[in-house]
């Protein structure tokens, strides 16, 4: 650990503090249907939109009838997007002429980008072509980001409302993310990441005499006496998939591709824009239930373990191989070099980036990466991989992180009511039976799909046979695909061939159940507190804007992720460090 | 009135698609390529006769003793194919990466027997994109002599050639310190304008 990295962590933070408010603020304001600046500029697109599709914005919508328009959107998107893929190759827009993807690989990739996954089953330079990348995924980067931003929203109106029988409108809850937060943040941002040298052209890839005009190694085909380099419209798509907690890559490599973050200054602001939104939106909270204190709570509780664990990863990394060191390489920090674990990393990010990215997508549910988590250290890549299981509510997910957190929360208020023998409550509304059944269907869901699924693939020959490396870590890239669909993350230990109609077809499956499963739950809450009285708070109400909950709803959490997972992570990541440090 | 999603979820997505799938992305590049040229095309290093001599943010493979030599690409099927990123992805305890890293040592030291100094990390490690344009300052002073051998230079000529082509952290602070191979091996060739 160094004074530098300490400093580059430290800037991260602030940066990220100081930002989360004002927007958080903003956000509010968006959703609360308020004047803004923005609205004399992109107002007649919103009206223009309700009349074009026949929506009345006045409507109030009971939770059922939120969650019917929200899962028809998302099947149209799905659908949308599974046709572009299978149909591109006689699409407009594809200078490579790549051919159609398979069907198997189509239904994966669709699903994965309308439940705000992405995981990459595909290799984005080799499989898509531009049409796909923007009218396809480009789309869904920011209507998945804008889906579950309208879910959280509808969730905290349950807790604003009394005696009401809607929860919103998802038509409009969902245009107002895209058309004021989501849009005019990207449209800056993509600009800013090409000043930095992010591509965006619609050229073809470009072929370029090499410097060195021989074959390099025995083992390539023949002489390379030219380097393709693939192009394209990225920095649109870039901007937005790290903004919106996506994490779809443009190209193959992700974020740790020069063209898609080529410096440390687009890096520093990449990192930013995963946590961005998912922060900020604590302070929407705050400010739409009347107490700024209730989202500071929350963003404290999210930011204390968010900054506890990625001072293991940046530790486990920095300290390196031990395998390498026997073999006289040189691993230690000095000013000429970073040091550490560096196979998988990407010289310019060195150690302490490549931590705080995978921490924080790990976190955010973002999934983007700017390094392999494949080749981390066993307990430097447990930690985005716990992130992920404890439900991605360390910040998680845009919106959908801070309706799971606040999932915990009900959770958090239930068990200190049980301590002390009263009815819990949490903003005024009495949690009873029914709050507590959904809580423990959304804490469930993940848990069933992870566990259960990863308990398949080990059995079957389909899943054993993607394993890339041998041992432990074999099971740990089973395990973190498995956590990773059913958190909708989408990062991987990405040796795992999963681009197989097996796992294309069971990770699928997990990133539905685990998008929906738990968005109609919430949604039942929602509707179920709006229905209720506020009741007044007493000297007998557990206070929620304070230190000691923000503790309790960290014990919460962390007991949650540890009782369910802690076993399945022994027989991985733990078992790997325990035979790699022996050995060595 | 019965509630029917069905029609707005479909003409929703038919806009959103028009205007976050069409209209956004033509309007980033169009600005990009009015105000950006040069790097929304791929930052390429263009010389004197206005040829492109490669991307000064994608790496290429060197092997010769008179170049630098960058991180190790992982890419297939040959090293720095730039059509198709990708990393190694080996976990730290697989005995192929170890078998890697030893294949690569020994390349390091049969080009230059009598460099007996640790090898920095960076050089014997594959990059995450299998592109990185980048190694280390350490990874270049390792190879100094070996160059200057190589190219019948003395030796604090392609120090001082080094350390112009170090580039420090941003700001002092964000980042880490590099070098870009291309841009130094083409300092070395005199291609660089």
């Amino acid at each position: 650990m160094t004074e530098n990295g300490l400093l580059q962590i430290t800037l991260y933070l602030a940066a990220l503090l100081l930002l989360a408010k004002p927007l958080g603020l903003y956000m509010a304001k968006v959703y609360e249907n308020r004047p803004l600046f923005l609205t004399r500029l992109l107002g007649p697109l919103e009206a223009g939109l309700y009349r074009f599709s026949g929506v009345d914005p006045e409507q109030d919508m009971r939770w059922q009838d939120y969650a019917a328009a929200l899962l028809w959107f998302n099947l149209f998107s799905g659908l949308a997007v599974f046709f572009l893929q299978i149909l591109q190759a006689w699409l407009p827009l594809n200078p490579q002429h790549l051919a159609n993807v398979s069907f198997d690989s189509a239904f994966n990739t669709a699903v994965s980008f309308a439940t705000n996954t992405n995981w990459q089953g595909y290799s984005g330079e080799t499989t898509m072509s531009y049409l796909t990348q923007m009218l396809g995924l480009g789309v869904q980067n920011f209507v998945s980001a804008a889906t579950g931003m309208a879910v959280l929203i509808a969730l905290v109106r349950g807790f604003q409302r009394t005696h009401a029988a809607g929860i919103g409108n998802f038509w409009t809850d969902l245009t107002r993310g895209v058309l004021y937060i989501l849009l005019p943040l990207s449209f800056v941002f993509a600009l800013v990441l090409v000043g930095q040298g992010v591509v965006q052209t619609f050229k073809p890839y470009q072929s370029i005499p090499l410097v060195e005009q021989v074959s390099s190694a025995a083992t390539a085909p023949a002489e390379q006496t030219t380097q393709t380099i693939a192009i394209g419209p990225a920095a649109s798509q870039i901007a937005i998939k790290q903004l919106g907690t996506n994490g779809g890559g443009f190209f193959n490599a992700n974020s740790a591709h020069p063209f898609e973050n080529p410096t440390p200054l687009s890096n520093f602001l990449e990192m930013l824009a995963i946590l961005l939104i998912p922060a900020a939106l604590c302070h929407t909270f705050g400010a739409m239930v009347g107490n700024p204190r209730q989202g500071w709570a929350i963003l404290a509780a999210m930011t204390m373990v968010f900054v506890s664990l990625l001072f293991v990863t940046w530790g486990s990394e920095q300290s390196g191989n031990p395998a390498l060191a026997s073999l006289g390489v040189e691993q230690s920090v000095s000013v000429n070099q970073a040091g550490g674990n560096m196979e998988g990393k990407e010289t310019r990010f060195g150690i302490v980036n490549s931590a705080i990215w995978a921490t924080a997508t790990g976190a955010a549910s973002n999934g983007s990466v700017n390094s392999m988590h494949d080749s981390y250290t066993p307990l430097g890549g447990m930690i985005p991989m716990w992130l992920i299981q404890l439900g991605e509510v360390i910040f998680g997910g845009v919106g959908s992180g801070l309706y799971g957190m606040l999932v915990f929360a009900l959770v958090a208020v239930f068990v200190a009511g049980l301590m002390i023998g009263r009815t819990p409550e949490y903003l005024g509304k009495k949690i009873e039976a029914f709050e507590m059944k959904m809580a423990s269907i959304i804490i469930l869901i993940p848990a069933f799909l992870i566990l259960g699924g990863t308990a398949l693939a080990v059995i079957v020959d389909a899943g054993k046979s993607a394993i890339a490396n041998p041992g432990a870590h074999g099971f740990s890239e089973i395990l973190y695909a498995f956590s990773s669909a059913a958190g909708n993350n989408g990062s991987a230990f990405a040796g795992l061939g999963a681009n197989t109609p097996f796992y294309n077809t069971a990770l699928g499956i997990s990133m539905l159940a685990g998008r929906y499963g738990i968005i109609i739950p919430v949604l039942a809450i929602a509707g179920s507190l709006a229905a209720k009285k506020t009741v007044p708070t007493t000297i007998g109400t557990l206070p929620t804007d304070t230190p000691l909950f923000a503790m309790l709803l960290i014990g919460t959490v962390l007991l949650v992720g540890a009782l369910t997972f802690v076993p399945a992570l022994a027989l991985g990541p733990v078992i790997e460090h325990l035979i790699m440090n022996g050995t060595h | 009135m019965v509630f029917n999603p069905i029609k707005p979820a479909l003409l929703m997505l038919m806009y959103f698609s028009a205007l976050t799938g069409i209209i956004y992305p033509l309007i980033v590049t169009f600005s990009a390529q009015a105000f950006l040229p040069r790097q929304a095309n791929g930052s390429l290093i263009i010389d004197d006769n206005n040829q492109a001599l490669g991307s000064e943010l994608i790496g290429q493979a060197f092997s010769r003793p008179e170049y630098f030599w960058g991180r190790p690409s992982a890419t297939s099927p040959h090293p720095y194919n730039a059509g198709a990123s990708s990393g190694a992805n080996q976990g730290p305890a697989n005995p192929a990466l170890l078998e890697a890293v030893q294949t690569r040592i020994k390349a390091l030291r049969n080009a230059d027997p009598k460099n007996t100094k640790p090898i920095p990390v960076d050089l014997v490690t594959a990059s995450a994109s299998g592109l990185d344009p980048d190694i280390s300052p350490a990874a270049a002073v390792f190879q100094i002599e070996r160059i200057a051998a190589a190219r019948h230079l003395p030796v604090p000529k392609v120090q001082e050639l080094v350390k112009r082509y170090t580039e420090p952290r941003l700001w002092r602070i964000l980042g880490e310190p590099r070098v870009n191979v291309l841009k130094l091996n083409l300092a070395l060739d005199q291609r660089l304008k």
